[in-house]
């Protein structure tokens, strides 16, 4: 059976509660981190360990925490990116529902290696029931000794809040973030500097995703070799992977990193396979920003090797023929499913998520949006497919933060391998998967 | 906290919920709740934020009241306009889609008799399609106040709109209490 | 402190550390500088926005020789020693400049004919630099009805780059804020939600630090082309501001009265309202001069900089 970090005990009854959690051995590492390890030790330990940010973009976790000025005399903040709103994503949740007290043990940790004195968990407001469930085990935490002053006579002390957003996918890019924390419009900063430095009230700020987050305890616990020990060269430890779309058992599922793409969409400890025995059409693999892939190429890279679910192994090939890890949103889509309506309605998200601050995105995404939504109707012409690339191109890396590229990306990555079906549109006049 | 322009005030336990979201923040940097506060005044408003209830706020963070309306003209959860009793958001983002989203949210439009966007003459109903919830392994999915609703089909919502229309629902309550 | 070395086209130019490439590249002037639609030099926290100002670091400092990944904004990137700038001399900073001069376009209603802005519009200088020859978009533009935002103040909205430096204004050199930015996204507009004037003494900077036409001056509106009147610096004793104005005049007519721009098309210094909108009398000033174009704009494209003094007209 492989190891399980953040779903060992996912099913157990009552795992909400401080007492279950802690019969089954919660707050372990906070013990043992406050006793007998320094802040440093413990950031060693992280980047010892490999983890990579689990929220999308798989910078090193551990790196991360090293930039913080520590220096600096002004209050750190610890702050908790709970903002899970990618398309294909709904693995936080899991975690904060069932398991909400593994998540304030990672920012009890997380917090004291950084010196945070408050932290803060953002979640995003429509989740605001899983909000209730973090704040009731918030309290409990608080009433058992391990928030507040002095935990476990340590001398060290936290606060730890939760934070509702509004309605924005654009907080969960971290600066965007801090400023919807301070009550602003979600405009993201224009970066340098980062937050490890100018972060939430000016002050060094480290955001972390939740199950970035969630994996601490485990780390501490077992040690950074044992998480290092498992994955692949440069994909250590586990993974959620949420699964969805076309598949006979969508779900969240832990995999050890590295197992192969096959295997978790056929096996039926996984996706279980194609729903109704139809075929494999295509995949977007780590939420909807990331290139999709048609079938052949996310089983196998352009070399002919199996693709396994891993950094390296997904972005095998570049853009020309490979993916992302991204936040493990896998999208499954048979035969039956129109790749430029699935494409029209992440352009549409992209178009109604852009905050509006930068002009490529901002005028881009809707143009977008309103070209793809002609050509689905129909009523395109071929060469608006070529424009549409372009228009692609000219988002991707001119924009003030990465919602830019993300929008950019699903449409030249479709254009790319599925040209033919955005043609199939324009030489049928309607879409040719109506009935 | 002196209430100079407006006739609104919150209820006393909403008060006290206010000043003890208030004190999560450090001295001075108040405004951090306006994006709570927001919910809470929504809730206290049938749903929505009018001009009126959006200046209470400003006042209760002594902030300006175009900070206020820049913000909750932001979020998409925050209403500048009135809604019916139950406001039902229907998921349209791509897993959603391909699970079939647009036969939900049609069957919502055909019960109703509304479309998307509009509320039922007699106040009671409202739908609105959304962006992606983030509960995409459960496709397709609505929310309703604070409830997630998922894995729909055409009977699940059938039954969801016998319950409400014969309770009266309302999803406006506090998403705190 | 020891001066950073920066190369902007082949240019070698030294500044001071925590300089942006923006001014570096404006302190060696000419075409190197690149374009700014949103960045104010006066204004705290400006830039970054517009993106038209992209350029290429292709060596990020003299001991980091990489490149930088992607373009970066130059009004908000400082220069490091030995950083290698490309502007002009990158095609891939031409092609991007001329992607995102379209982006603000798209939505934006070729108004020029009527628009008061026309002849000192930042956006009409950029596009006729960088824009492309024809549309490529065949969608609706959005749609706004102009309204007064106070006595003085005309917005169309349809007009607005949402650079956000009339908000700057409003937040940095006046006090309580009535209007912002609302809603997101292309639906983002300049406004103050509920019916209500700008009112205060130095509103009026709002008109001259807005790049386009969304916020013009209503006591000047369609009076003349700001071609066919002629800029004359100015002073008059202010309890106010400096009183430094600059006089836009047809014969003996002081149709306008503006704060003084510089090359960048920036205030020297903001001028009240009293200045600008109260004393269109030529009797009220003390004329400097005639005031000369520097701006590389629409203007200057009949080479009005290019006449000498005599033959300039006069008052």
């Amino acid at each position: 059976m492989a190891t399980k970090i953040l779903l060992e005990n996912i099913e157990a009854p009552g795992l909400a509660t401080f007492d279950c959690y802690r019969k089954l051995g919660g707050y372990a590492s906070v013990e043992k981190a406050l006793k007998s390890l320094s802040p440093d030790s413990i950031t060693q330990e992280v980047l010892k360990s490999g983890l990579r940010g689990r929220g999308g973009a798989g910078f090193p976790t551990g790196m991360k925490w090293n930039f913080i000025d520590k220096k600096s005399d002004k209050p750190h903040y610890f702050i908790c990116n709970f903002d899970e709103s990618e398309p294909g994503t709904f693995k936080d949740r899991h975690i904060g529902q069932l398991n909400p007290h593994q998540l304030i043990e990672g920012m009890i940790l997380g917090s004291y290696a950084l010196g945070a004195r408050s932290a803060y968990i953002y979640i995003r407001g429509e989740l605001f029931y899983v909000l209730n469930i973090i704040e009731k085990a918030i309290d409990e935490a608080y009433q058992k000794g391990f928030l507040g002053e002095n935990i476990m006579g340590s001398g060290y002390s936290l606060d730890l809040y939760c934070q509702p957003g509004g309605g924005a996918y654009i907080c969960g890019e971290e600066t965007a973030l801090i400023e919807s924390l301070e009550g602003k419009r979600g405009n993201p900063r224009i970066k340098p500097p980062f937050p490890a430095l100018v972060g939430l009230y000016n002050c060094p700020t480290v955001v972390n995703n939740v199950e970035t987050i969630a994996n601490l305890p485990w780390i501490i616990n077992h040690g950074a070799d044992a998480y290092a020990a498992l994955g692949t060269l440069k994909s250590k430890g586990t993974k959620l992977i949420s699964a969805c779309g076309h598949i006979n058992k969508p779900g969240i599922y832990e995999i050890e990193l590295g197992l192969p793409v096959e295997e978790f969409i056929y096996s039926d400890e996984y996706c279980g396979g194609i729903r109704n025995g139809n075929q494999l059409k295509a995949v977007v693999a780590g939420g909807s920003s990331v290139p999709i892939l048609p079938a052949e190429l996310i089983l196998k890279t352009a070399k002919g090797e199996p693709r396994l679910l891993s950094y390296e192994s997904l972005e095998e090939g570049g853009f020309q023929t490979g993916t992302m890890l991204g936040s493990g949103g896998f999208i499954v889509m048979d035969h039956t499913a129109c790749i430029v309506k699935n494409l029209l309605t992440f352009a549409r998200f992209y178009h109604h998520e852009s905050c509006g601050q930068c002009s490529p995105c901002r005028e881009g995404t809707g143009w977008m949006e309103k070209i793809l939504r002609r050509i689905e109707a129909g009523k395109g012409s071929m060469k608006e497919i070529d424009l549409l690339a372009d228009i692609a191109k000219h988002i991707d890396g001119t924009t003030i933060c990465p919602l830019g590229d993300a929008a950019a990306w699903p449409v030249s990555s479709a254009i790319r391998h599925f040209r033919s079906e955005f043609e199939e549109h324009i030489i049928q006049q309607k879409c040719p998967f109506t009935k | 906290m002196q209430n100079e322009h407006t006739t609104i005030e919150f209820p006393p336990e909403t008060l006290a919920l206010v000043n003890r979201i208030i004190k999560r923040y450090p001295e001075g940097r108040q405004k951090s709740a306006l994006l709570p506060l927001l919910h809470i005044a929504q809730s206290e408003n049938k749903g929505w934020l009018s001009t009126e209830m959006m200046d209470y706020v400003a006042i209760l963070l002594d902030i300006q009241p175009i900070e206020v309306y820049e913000v909750a003209s932001f979020y998409s959860m925050f209403n500048l306009e009135p809604v019916g009793n139950c406001l039902i958001e229907v998921c349209q983002t791509g897993p959603c889609w391909l699970c079939g989203a647009e036969e939900i949210l049609a069957h919502f439009e055909k019960r109703l008799g509304i479309k998307s966007g509009e509320t039922t003459a007699d106040g009671r109903f409202s739908l609105k399609t959304v962006e992606c919830l983030a509960a995409c392994g459960n496709a397709p999915v609505i929310q309703v106040g604070t409830d997630y609703h998922e894995n729909l089909n055409i009977q699940k919502v059938d039954e969801l709109l016998d319950t409400w229309q014969a309770e009266n629902k309302n999803s406006h309550s506090n998403p705190y209490l | 402190m020891s001066l950073y070395k920066v190369s902007i086209d082949n240019i070698e130019v030294e500044v001071e550390p925590g300089t942006t490439i923006m001014n570096a590249a404006r302190k060696i002037g000419g075409n190197v500088v690149p374009p700014a639609m949103c960045y104010y030099s006066k204004l705290e926290g400006s830039g970054g926005k517009c993106r038209t100002c992209l350029v290429k670091v292709a060596q990020t400092s003299a001991v980091d020789t990489r490149p930088m990944p992607k373009l970066v904004a130059s009004c908000r990137t400082m220069v490091q020693d030995g950083m290698v700038v490309q502007n002009i001399t990158s095609p891939e900073v031409l092609d991007a400049r001329k992607a995102i001069t379209e982006f603000l376009l798209i939505n934006h209603p070729l108004d020029c004919p009527v628009c008061d802005q026309a002849g000192e519009c930042d956006l009409q200088d950029l596009s006729y630099e960088h824009g492309l020859e024809e549309t490529r978009t065949t969608e609706d533009r959005r749609t706004f009805e102009p309204i007064d935002i106070g006595e003085y103040i005309k917005l169309n909205m349809n007009r607005c780059i949402l650079c956000y430096r009339c908000v700057m204004v409003a937040d940095q050199i006046t006090d309580k804020r009535v209007h912002g930015i609302l809603n997101r996204g292309d639906h983002s507009e300049i406004s103050t939600y509920i019916k209500q004037a700008v009112d205060n003494d130095f509103s009026g900077n709002m008109i001259d630090v807005c790049p386009v036409g969304a916020l013009t001056d209503k006591t000047f509106r369609f009076k003349s082309r700001v071609w066919f009147t002629n800029p004359f610096d100015a002073h008059r004793d202010c309890p106010h501001c400096s009183g430094k104005t600059v006089l836009w005049m047809k014969g003996k007519e002081v149709l306008r009265v503006t704060g003084r721009k510089d090359k960048y098309g920036e205030l020297e210094e903001f001028i009240c309202n009293d200045c600008r909108f109260h004393h269109k009398e030529v009797t009220e000033w003390v004329v400097e001069g005639p005031r000369k174009i520097e701006r590389h704009s629409v203007i200057s494209q009949n080479h009005y900089e290019n006449l000498s003094d005599d033959k300039k007209l006069k008052p």
